[in-house]
């Protein structure tokens, strides 16, 4: 087995063992960036970096001071900033911009931190608005398992970089499933946790009410380990939980109850809504077969209904635009990122640097954005949303008083092909119909794969849990991966025309 | 119409800078006078990524300002984006509050000669300031000149001080600005300055015939950092508005500013230039929850009130009206006196009083400092006051010790115990007491003055003020000068 085949528990044990060095493995995986540069899965590479940070890992193993994650290698979403590495964003309007601290997830996976090496920065869809990757402004991260596929979005570039074996796990943030829907489309496991359980200070604002960051990786156990290093409690961001740290490892391998089969008493949340019109046929008995297989394991379905399910996109696209809109606005060229080279006088500057900085998705989310909030239609769009996003939570509390756990399809279809949809804006935001509702409840929410496309293309199945449940959210879908082989397809063995 | 036809209609916003040691969402400092954009972290840089974290100093600061003025502190308050570009405006929008303030309502009581009134106030929320743009004095990065930015004022922590349309002159105003800024320098929020904008107003001013139900159209004018230009600007805008409509005009609504060195008010922007701020609830910030227990706290630690003081002190101890202003015109003063009452008996108070409303607010006026930064401690003026009572000293000496302990305590702190004793003993300055003496020193300036003598004696009563005069010349200022009375008119009569 290769060392990109391998899981963080193997790779920290081959590290413990010297079987391998950190800076040997970060050297492999740089290796293999490059040999697969076509994906676009990286914006940003700087190879004496991660060195640099392998060898202090390898140090740190030597003296015997080493933590489960130390020396290996992690990929971080664009949208987090770093010190050493560019942090665009995916934008122009951030081309070449340093930042002077890095964000706490890249602290806490870090060598100040868990003593993981970063890799580089993955490609995403512009300021996070996306769900192809298409939007930004450095091409599209390509589908590993067939390159005229979009990669899915907006967490586009992780997803690449973890399907294709360009890193052993990545960092992804999730607005309206921005973590789950790429990974469902190249094959991956991602988790987004509570909105609250990990520090936004230091990602890239998109809509601060639903942006939560996870990991992408190749199993639940992986996801779960990340999640341990990353959530908890900082002062720096306001919406952060004062809570008691998660153990979101503890439940991992363990039956749901003592029965006789592994899952035995888990009560599965079928949501109607969620096999409504437009789910396409593969995804339906992919993800209908995953529901048997969780039967089998134990598990009871029961159907359940999220009434609200279709209101969550009108309901999205007026909240997300809204708070997009104010915070974006810091990008006015005054102080850092894209100025326009002419323009007579302030306002010249602004509309200038701000149309030319900007790539059209979002100018169009400001646009509405600024819409919803002006004096007139803020009673009649922003506020009536927020009270629809009350009553999806609601729904989802009656929902979770009959069940554990909801599944689902992550996305009703399969990845498209490159260029497909993105003249419609609005076709492509009917695609986000099953993640949208998470966001809006700040509910943690999954994706693991589940089932492949007559063309090769992968098929992910949504866990969405109560508030932090994502512990036995991991039991569950590490249950399903021990008892399922999913997870372990790689492009590379599927064939992949890389 | 004449003038006297109308009526005036004004309401006042006052931007108050909070005392806090960092500002209202980040740690950096808020000093005055620091060099450009050094006291500007990434949180004020709005950097990506960066978050506001409340500063819960601000909070109390507010939380005391709505107890000073009988408000409704509200249990749950929000924080709003005001969106707009401004180069000095880093985020594109400003963090203030909009539906949900955090004090409602309130009194302040003024008074305009001689009467009474009291105006009500519609809130007060928290928000924090904007940068400044540089035109003149800054100086770009290859040392050329240039306009900048200075974001050291960004995130300063304000409290924004709104008043109902209630007030109707421009001395009312006033009244009222001058009242608010001393409350809230008496209560620690706000150091007061308004030099540096730390109390700034904004007034909306219109007219109306007298009788006349509904409001006139108001101006706002903006940014009056001192009461001398508020005054002005009201009456300016005053007369500018009754001649326009007398005239024939309408007031159009729209925010104005106020030129000193011309002494009138300019158009800035109209009510159609007005800018939609698209104010929503910051999802970056929880509602701010204030407790019982925290008002309770901040309630318990707040300083007595200068209108309960002055009551206090003119029923305790019968000062009069103008005294007890004249000791709770500053905190720093009341202070100074709440330690001097508890130094001295009362009937010492009366002479207390008239010592800091004389000596020791001349020498503080004077030197431009506060009763808080007197080299003379309460417990010096009690020594002087006990030496004047037991007849140590003279009103005069003490006016001499007073002034030469001022001087030697600016150079160097004063002992506390004994000094005026001390100073006494050195200068030789006690008084004399001795009938011996003093009739000694009589007898020879009746001797040396032998026509003044004859003058007293054929009914001119001014004769015996400059024997006396001269009795207190010979004996250095020492002599007790009741004594020196008795035995001079026993000598006279003899």
């Amino acid at each position: 087995m290769s060392w990109h085949e391998k899981s963080l528990t193997e790779l920290s044990s081959a590290l413990s063992a010297k079987e391998i060095s950190s800076v040997e493995l970060t050297q492999f995986f740089l290796g293999r960036i490059a040999k697969f540069k076509g994906l676009n899965a990286y914006l940003d590479v700087q190879e004496e970096f991660s060195l640099r940070d392998a060898l202090v890992a390898d140090q740190k193993i030597a003296r015997g001071e080493a933590g489960p994650l130390t020396g290996i290698p992690v990929a971080h979403k664009d949208v987090f900033v770093t010190k050493d590495w560019k942090s665009t964003a995916a934008s122009k309007m951030l081309e070449s911009y340093l930042s002077p601290y890095d964000a706490r997830v890249v602290e806490l996976l870090g060598g100040s931190g868990a003593g993981m090496v970063c890799l580089g920065k993955t490609n995403m869809d512009e300021f996070a608005m996306g769900s192809s990757n298409e939007n930004s402004a450095y091409g599209p991260a390509l589908n590993p398992w067939n390159t005229n596929y979009v990669s899915g979005g907006s967490s586009g570039g992780s997803a690449v970089a973890v399907a294709a074996g360009l890193t052993p796990i990545a960092t992804g943030t999730d607005t309206g499933g921005s973590i789950r829907q790429p990974a469902a489309f190249c094959g991956i496991t991602g988790i987004k946790p509570t909105y609250g359980s990990v520090s936004r200070y230091g990602m890239i604002a998109y809509a601060s009410s639903l942006d939560q960051a996870g990991p992408m990786g190749k199993s639940a156990k992986d996801c779960a380990l990340i999640l341990n290093a990353i959530s908890g409690h900082d002062p720096r961001d306001s919406t952060s939980l004062r809570k008691d740290a998660i153990d979101y490892q503890a439940l991992l391998g363990k039956p749901w109850s003592n029965g006789s089969l592994p899952l035995q008493g888990l009560r599965i949340g079928v949501p109607e809504e969620y096999f409504a019109q437009g789910l396409q046929e593969e995804v339906r008995e992919a993800v209908q077969a995953a529901l048997k297989k969780f039967e089998e394991l134990g598990a009871t379905c029961i159907s359940v209904s999220l009434p609200k399910t279709k209101l969550s996109i009108p309901v999205y696209y007026v909240l997300a635009p809204a708070e997009a809109s104010s915070n974006l606005s810091r990008y006015d060229g005054v102080r850092y990122g894209y100025r326009a080279k002419e323009y007579k006088d302030l306002n010249q500057m602004y509309e200038r640097s701000r149309s030319e900085g900007f790539g059209a998705e979002v100018k169009r989310r400001i646009l509405i954005g600024s819409y919803v909030l002006s004096q007139g239609y803020y009673d009649a769009y922003y506020l009536q949303a927020q009270k629809i996003r009350r009553i999806i939570a609601e729904d989802f509390q009656t929902a979770f008083t009959q069940c554990d756990v909801l599944m689902g399809p992550v996305a009703p279809q399969v990845a498209w092909k490159v260029g497909e949809k993105s003249k419609d804006p609005v076709e492509m935001y009917l695609e986000d119909i099953y993640t949208l509702s998470p966001n809006l409840a700040g509910l943690p929410a999954m994706s693991i794969p589940c089932g492949m496309s007559q063309q090769g293309l992968p098929i992910g199945l949504q866990v969405i849990g109560n508030y932090f449940s994502e512990a036995k959210m991991l039991q569950v879908a590490d249950q399903f991966q021990q008892n399922s082989s999913w997870h372990l397809l790689a492009p590379s063995s599927a064939g992949a025309q890389i | 119409m004449t003038r006297s036809n109308w009526e005036v209609v004004i309401g006042l916003e006052t931007h108050a800078q909070l005392k806090t040691n960092s500002k209202i969402f980040s740690g950096a400092s808020i000093a005055f006078g620091a060099e450009p954009n050094v006291q500007a972290c990434p949180v004020d840089l709005a950097l990506p990524g960066t978050l506001p974290v409340l500063n819960q100093e601000a909070v109390n600061h507010a939380i005391r300002f709505g107890l000073a003025i009988g408000s409704k502190i509200a249990p749950i308050s929000v924080f709003a984006r005001k969106n707009y570009f401004y180069p000095d405006l880093p985020k594109g929008y400003q963090i203030s509050q909009f539906e949900l303030p955090v004090v409602v309502g309130g009194r302040i009581a003024i008074e305009v000669d001689g009467v009474k009134k009291e105006i009500q106030l519609t809130r007060a929320h928290l928000e924090e300031d904007a940068g400044k743009s540089l035109h003149d004095d800054f100086v770009g990065l290859h040392g050329e000149k240039s306009s900048g930015i200075d974001l050291n004022r960004a995130g300063t922590p304000l409290l924004e001080i709104v008043t109902d349309p209630v007030m109707r002159s421009a001395a009312e105003a006033v009244a009222y600005a001058k009242e608010l800024h001393s409350l809230v320098m008496w209560i620690g929020i706000c150091d007061g300055n308004m030099q540096e904008g730390s109390f700034r107003c904004d007034a909306n001013v219109s007219v109306r015939p007298i009788g006349q139900q509904e409001f006139g159209t108001r101006c706002e004018i903006k940014n009056l950092n001192s009461f001398k230009f508020l005054e002005e600007a009201i009456q300016y805008e005053v007369q500018r508005q009754i001649e326009l409509i007398e005239d024939g005009g309408v007031v159009k609504q729209e925010t104005r500013l106020y030129d000193p060195d011309r002494q009138e008010t300019r158009s800035m922007r109209s009510k159609e230039d007005a800018q939609d701020y698209r104010y929503f609830p910051d999802p970056d910030l929880l509602p701010l929850h204030i407790t019982q227990d925290m008002i309770a706290t901040i309630q318990a630690s707040m300083p007595a009130l200068p209108s309960i003081l002055r009551n206090t002190w003119q029923t305790e101890y019968g000062l009069s009206d103008y005294d007890a202003s004249l000791l709770t015109q500053s905190k720093s003063t009341a202070d100074y006196f709440v330690e001097l009452l508890t130094l001295i008996k009362e009937d010492l108070v009366k002479p207390a009083v008239n010592l800091m409303s004389g000596d020791l607010a001349s020498a503080l006026n004077r030197d431009g400092i506060e009763a808080a930064q007197s080299p003379l401690r309460p417990s010096h003026l009690a020594q002087i006051l006990l030496r004047i009572q037991d007849g140590t000293i003279s009103n005069k000496i003490a006016k001499d010790i007073f002034a030469t302990l001022w001087e030697r305590g600016t150079s160097g702190a004063l002992a506390d115990q004994g000094v005026v004793d001390a100073l006494i003993e050195e200068k030789g300055l006690k008084q004399i007491s001795d009938v011996g003496a003093i009739e000694k020193i009589i007898d020879q300036v009746l001797l040396d003055n032998p026509k003044s003598v004859e003058e007293y004696r054929s009914g001119k009563e001014k004769a015996f003020n400059s024997l006396v005069g001269q009795i207190m010349k010979a004996s250095k200022g020492k002599a007790n000068p009741s004594q020196v009375n008795q035995v001079l008119k026993e000598k006279l009569s003899n």
